[in-house]
């Protein structure tokens, strides 16, 4: 039948073409990073060299290591990695409390107060920042972890990711065991907790490369480099006269390793959690 | 759902006792949370919105001055309606981009024979690395000899300095943006065209309908619910623009890049007007409040959510 060979010859070349223009657009996409990387390891004379040369003329590996201590992005990277850890274990603890409470516990008023909680996802956080401020000023918590750390660990996103999980568990599965005398807090954490390890990593990882970007708050709360985030170090040092562009691009470059380590790392769990986030949206 | 504890040969307790006790746990499994809430989200909420009806700055004596910052901003302040309007360019803009790149390439993505996880993975990578981290990569791009202007010149296409440019600095700001945002709503989207159960698709070409009516009958109304929610949320997100703005052009040349966000940092932490820019804080609280409402109220129209 030469009509269906036709077609299906039609078709074949028609996903060769899609093939190729997704495949162009990606590379067009990932030159940002090629750039970054081609520019982190070259001299800084070189950098800013016009016209631009794509690759170095010589390597210089030791960027790196020279951008980790000198400006120093190694403090700020460890900064990064303690206070992204902090708020995410507070989140996951306070999250999935309040999750369990908003989806298996029945209390007068339950309904209004979540829709409470969803409004706060609302509140831009520049409206917040200045009391928050004034508050750590007052209390002397500028410059510290704890200031960095406890006004961003309440959000209510959390809450909303691990209800919205803890709804698909069979309700059998509990009954069960509080008609045998177990407690809620038991309850709690010998059922829902072991069942719910896929949401509780994802929520980690949206919590951790959330804060592990976050600039706002830590821009306000910091003005020490003691105390500096990643993306505070990568902004402190540009727009100076005899601005070390290659040792800012490496810094942008070891900003991104955590980020692309845990995308590769948890491809399959982020696409599923983009799905199951989505279904807050008006249902 | 009530129990039959009778059934389960658990003593009969009385009902009010077990609702006393649930309400009793539910207390403290919201505790934690509750008062994390009030202390650093409601208590600065209403402390901003106290601010805002005062002159606090950083010296000086403070005093309720009522609605004087609100209607200062609106008739007195000189750029307060350019940098609203470049706060609507910019989401307006940016949205309509983001969300027409990230269905269009989700479709594309979801035809692929090979490689789809592989390359929703590709443009998604940009959403777990910092703002700023790629503002400044940008940045090296968009200046006056780099790479840009290099391509262009060899094409003869003369290039002024983009981020000093004052038509130029807020598509740079845009691009930005653009390249770092819209992974997320592509995985959004192609998680729902995936979703969509194959025999509708069939049944529709073997009734000899085009892709491109297959896209706008089928495959659009289906995955509106997400398109809904990644709209609004892409929304609340890009009023707020921020990030890009301050590593970028820090809202120049003049205010031309100044953004509601931008305006806030500014007049809080620059100049110390904390009262002042409390006022602008709740301004585009407002603006991001309507805006969600009218969408709420507007997703009836076109959004599906009985597939």
């Amino acid at each position: 039948m030469p009509e269906v060979r036709e077609v299906s010859a039609a078709r074949t070349v028609g996903s060769v073409i899609l093939h190729v223009f997704v495949v162009a657009v990606a590379i067009a996409f990932l030159f940002p990073f090629f750039w970054m990387l081609s520019n982190a390891v070259r001299s800084n004379g070189e950098v800013l060299a016009v016209p631009p040369r794509l690759l170095p003329t010589e390597w210089q590996w030791y960027n790196f290591i020279d951008a980790l201590s000198l400006l120093p992005f190694g403090r700020f990277f460890l900064n990064s990695v303690f206070v992204s850890a902090a708020i995410t274990l507070i989140t996951l603890i306070v999250s999935s409390l309040a999750g369990y409470a908003f989806s298996r516990v029945r209390f007068p008023g339950r309904d209004g107060l979540f829709l409470v909680y969803l409004a706060t996802l609302m509140v831009p956080q520049a409206v917040i920042v200045i009391p928050l401020f004034l508050m750590m000023s007052r209390i002397g918590w500028v410059n510290t972890y704890q200031g960095l750390v406890l006004p961003v660990a309440f959000g209510s996103f959390g809450t909303f990711l691990m209800r919205q999980f803890f709804l698909t568990i069979p309700k059998e599965l509990e009954e069960a065991a509080l008609i045998d005398g177990c407690s809620r807090l038991r309850a709690f954490w010998s059922i829902f907790l072991p069942l719910s390890t896929p949401a509780l990593g994802l929520l980690a990882l949206f919590t951790f490369t959330g804060q592990w970007n976050s600039f706002l708050w830590p821009l306000i709360a910091v003005n020490s480099t003691d105390y500096s985030t990643i993306p505070l170090g990568l902004t402190a040092f540009q727009g100076q006269n005899g601005t070390q562009w290659n040792y800012i691009m490496a810094g942008a470059a070891i900003s991104m390793v955590p980020g692309l380590a845990l995308t590769l790392l948890l491809q399959k769990y982020i696409f599923k959690g983009i799905a199951i986030s989505s279904g807050f949206g008006g249902r | 759902m009530t129990l039959n504890p009778s059934i389960a040969g658990a003593v009969p307790r009385p009902r009010g006792i077990r609702r006393w006790r649930d309400s009793l746990s539910a207390i403290g499994f919201l505790a934690p949370g509750l008062i994390g809430l009030l202390l650093f989200l409601v208590l600065p909420l209403i402390a901003s919105l106290v601010l805002s009806f005062t002159n606090w700055k950083i010296m000086g004596k403070t005093s309720f001055i009522g609605l004087d910052n609100f209607s200062h901003a609106l008739t007195v302040d000189p750029v307060f309606w350019q940098v609203l309007g470049n706060t609507v360019l910019f989401t307006v803009e940016y949205l309509v981009l983001n969300i027409i790149i990230s269905v269009g390439l989700a479709v594309a993505i979801t035809n692929l024979k090979w490689g789809k996880q592989f390359f929703r993975l590709v443009f998604f990578l940009p959403t777990f690395t910092p703002l700023v981290g790629s503002s400044v990569v940008w940045l090296l791009i968009f200046t006056p000899g780099g790479f840009l202007d290099w391509v262009m010149s060899a094409l003869h296409i003369p290039l002024p300095n983009l981020i000093t440019d004052t038509a130029w600095a807020m598509q740079c700001v845009v691009i930005v943006s653009l390249w770092a945002g819209f992974g997320y709503n592509l995985l959004l989207f192609g998680a729902a065209l995936e979703s969509i159960p194959q025999q509708y698709l069939d049944a529709a070409v073997i009734d000899g309908a085009t892709a491109w009516q297959r896209f706008w009958r089928i495959k659009l109304p289906l995955i509106s619910p997400s398109l809904f929610f990644g709209i609004v949320l892409t929304a609340i997100t890009s009023l707020q623009v921020f990030d890009q703005v301050y590593a970028l052009t820090r809202g120049g040349p003049g205010a031309a890049t100044q953004t509601l966000g931008y305006k806030i940092y500014r007049d809080g932490f620059i100049t110390y007007s904390f009262g002042y820019a409390s006022s602008i804080a709740w301004l585009l609280f407002i603006v991001i409040m309507v805006l969600t409402a009218v969408q709420l109220r507007l997703q009836r129209k076109w959004v599906h959510y009985d597939a």
